[in-house]
């Protein structure tokens, strides 16, 4: 799991780097794309930066090799606090739905297994509601964005130890329709 | 503590017709001081009934962790009359009561059951009935038997001839599949309520004990649904944005407290079922849910964090100022009253352990009484003396009993499936 954040977050990071060093127009029309290293799984997506926010196509959230495929945020046990090193990914999904306000995403908060049920269901819903929050602030529209909470009831991993508590604590970003 | 094993495991074990049940028990640990019983097999009178009686009733006063029944095989005589009584023979065994009975099959499948309950030492009955049963009921007639058995001898009312509703969830192909079952109190005779491909949660019975509201995810979030027990028919109670959770009903059965985030953060409100009135009780930036009624209904319990960890809080039921009533532990949440008000059982962390516990509200007194890692959702029977609760074995969901005292512990073994969120009937109206 750690090894996926750090990747995730590297993605996210150099995509950032690579929108600012175009002059952080929006819209993608100074298109500054390397073919050559886009082979690589990760290597690709750090070189798509075209603009702006890179690019915030619709067309990109069907795109594996987009940082935007990266969509679950993890969380501290008992904790609804979105971590410093998620914060860019999730700005970059806030900067995807403020440029397309027809997409809709639901943000599905969920909690490890330990506990009681009713509890962890009130958790997950306070995780989703920071991301909320952040999307919003971003300048994200109230209308696109809803949540729900599975508290523990639909963990990402079966297992009874850390390694599998960590990848349920978290929250999903699910574009509808997509 | 000095672990006594009984030899009750055999008993369960070898009921005839164990098989057809979903939830089998074992008894994971004895205790001393139980009072030794003897429950002699009953006489068949005409055609045999499809359960045995005897065998029943045993295993429930077993069960309840108060009596010590003796096995089968080291009972000394057969008697089903009073004539064929030695108390003699009884006293020698050691027993001190003695339950005698016979079941006689009566014209189109109807049985009568006969019992006697006697006092060895001095020689007398203390009980005895006679009770018209059919092949469909026999077991709950055993059940009822051994309630009065139960309150004969401890002088507290039985609460065997009630039920468990639970939630179960499988794998199939696959698929996630959940049910919301129900079960007689030993785990037999379960049926189901409700399927769905998504979450089913939190079972709560209505004080009547003829309907059940629970959490079900059926249309990708939750929604709260009452759903009569006897017609299958349901409603939908509440369906708003956000979480619809932690149904609890008063006491007089005219109102639910239940969680709500319709305001944009888990609150705890009371829906008057009449007119659907809604009042909102809490207002704290924290996570406020699994509210629950104290039995005389005057006040409310529920877990909040608006402290930093999850802990118990009580409010009037009109809402306003929370005390805390946890402070031992991090964490402290799915209260449940027992039936005389006096004490909690709860879900306790400390130190990564999750347990159930009891705390007696006059003297603060928190007692850990059960012995797992991952337990949750404890619910007192309609008695007080046990506490049902969900647990993991072998990495799955199982139910397991504890005595309310926390000196005698069982487990409710499913053959596949995880079972979590038991939650214990009330006593039956009919009594």
């Amino acid at each position: 799991m750690k090894l996926v954040k750090t990747v995730a977050v590297a993605m996210v990071m150099a995509w950032i780097a690579g929108c600012s060093s175009t002059g952080g127009t929006k819209g993608g029309d100074v298109a500054v794309e390397d073919r050559g290293a886009a082979e690589g799984a990760y290597e690709g997506a750090t070189t798509t930066g075209v603009g702006g926010y890179g690019d915030l196509s619709v067309e990109s959230l069907s795109d594996p090799n987009s940082p935007l495929s990266q969509r679950v945020i993890y969380f501290a046990y008992d904790s609804s606090e979105v971590a410093e090193e998620d914060r860019p990914l999730v700005e970059m999904h806030a900067a995807f739905l403020a440029a397309n306000p027809g997409v809709k995403v639901s943000l599905e908060g969920h909690a490890d297994e330990r506990g009681a049920r009713e509890y962890n269901i009130g958790l997950g819903d306070h995780r989703a509601q920071s991301v909320r929050r952040m999307l919003e602030l971003q300048g994200v529209a109230a209308e696109q964005v809803s949540t729900v909470s599975y508290g523990e009831e639909k963990p990402a991993v079966e297992g009874h130890d850390e390694s599998a508590w960590a990848m349920n604590r978290r929250v999903e970003l699910v574009y509808v329709g997509y | 503590m000095k672990k006594i094993w009984l030899s009750i495991v055999t008993v369960v074990l070898c009921m005839p017709g164990w098989l057809q049940a979903a939830l089998t028990i074992e008894i994971t640990q004895g205790i001393e001081g139980a009072v030794p019983i003897a429950v002699v097999p009953f006489a068949t009178i005409g055609q045999p009934a499809p359960e045995n009686v005897a065998q029943i009733i045993a295993a429930d006063l077993a069960r309840s962790g108060r009596f010590a029944p003796t096995a089968e095989q080291d009972l000394i005589a057969r008697p089903s009359e009073v004539a064929q009584v030695r108390f003699q023979d009884w006293r020698t065994l050691g027993v001190d009561s003695l339950v005698i009975g016979k079941v006689e099959s009566l014209a189109g499948g109807q049985y009568r059951v006969q019992f006697r309950v006697f006092d060895v030492f001095r020689a007398r009955q203390l009980t005895g009935y006679s009770l018209p049963a059919s092949a469909d009921n026999l077991r709950h007639v055993a059940h009822r038997i051994a309630d009065i058995i139960y309150e004969q001898l401890t002088g507290e009312p039985g609460a065997f001839a009630t039920r468990i509703a639970y939630v179960i969830s499988e794998s199939r192909n696959g698929e996630k599949q959940y049910q919301l079952q129900l079960a007689d109190s030993d785990g037999y005779n379960p049926s189901t309520l409700l399927t769905s491909q998504q979450p089913l949660m939190s079972p709560a019975w209505s004080p009547d004990g003829r309907r059940l509201a629970y959490v079900s995810f059926e249309k990708g979030r939750a929604s709260i649904f009452v759903q009569d027990i006897g017609t299958g028919q349901r409603s939908e109670l509440a369906s708003f944005a956000g979480i619809n959770g932690a149904p609890s009903w008063s006491p007089d059965g005219r109102s639910m407290v239940l969680t709500l985030s319709r305001d944009g953060n888990p609150e705890i409100y009371r829906l008057q079922l009449n007119d659907k009135k809604l009042t909102r009780l809490t207002r704290s930036a924290g996570i406020d849910t699994e509210p629950v009624f104290a039995p005389d209904g005057s006040s409310i319990v529920f877990t909040s964090d608006r402290g930093g960890s999850p802990q118990l809080y009580r409010m009037p039921v009109a809402g306003g100022r929370a005390q805390r009533v946890t402070f031992e532990g991090s964490y402290n949440a799915s209260a449940d009253f027992s039936p005389d008000g006096r004490s909690l059982a709860l879900v306790h962390g400390e130190g990564g352990r999750y347990q159930i516990a009891t705390l007696d509200l006059d003297t603060r007194l928190l007692r850990i009484v059960s012995d797992g890692r991952l337990d949750e959702s404890p619910s007192y029977a309609p008695n007080g003396s046990m506490i049902i609760y969900a647990t993991e074995t072998g990495r799955r969901g199982v139910l397991a009993a504890v005595s309310s005292d926390g000196r005698f512990r069982q487990q409710f073994s499913l053959r596949e499936g995880n079972v979590r969120e038991p939650v214990w009937s009330p006593m039956p109206k009919s009594r």
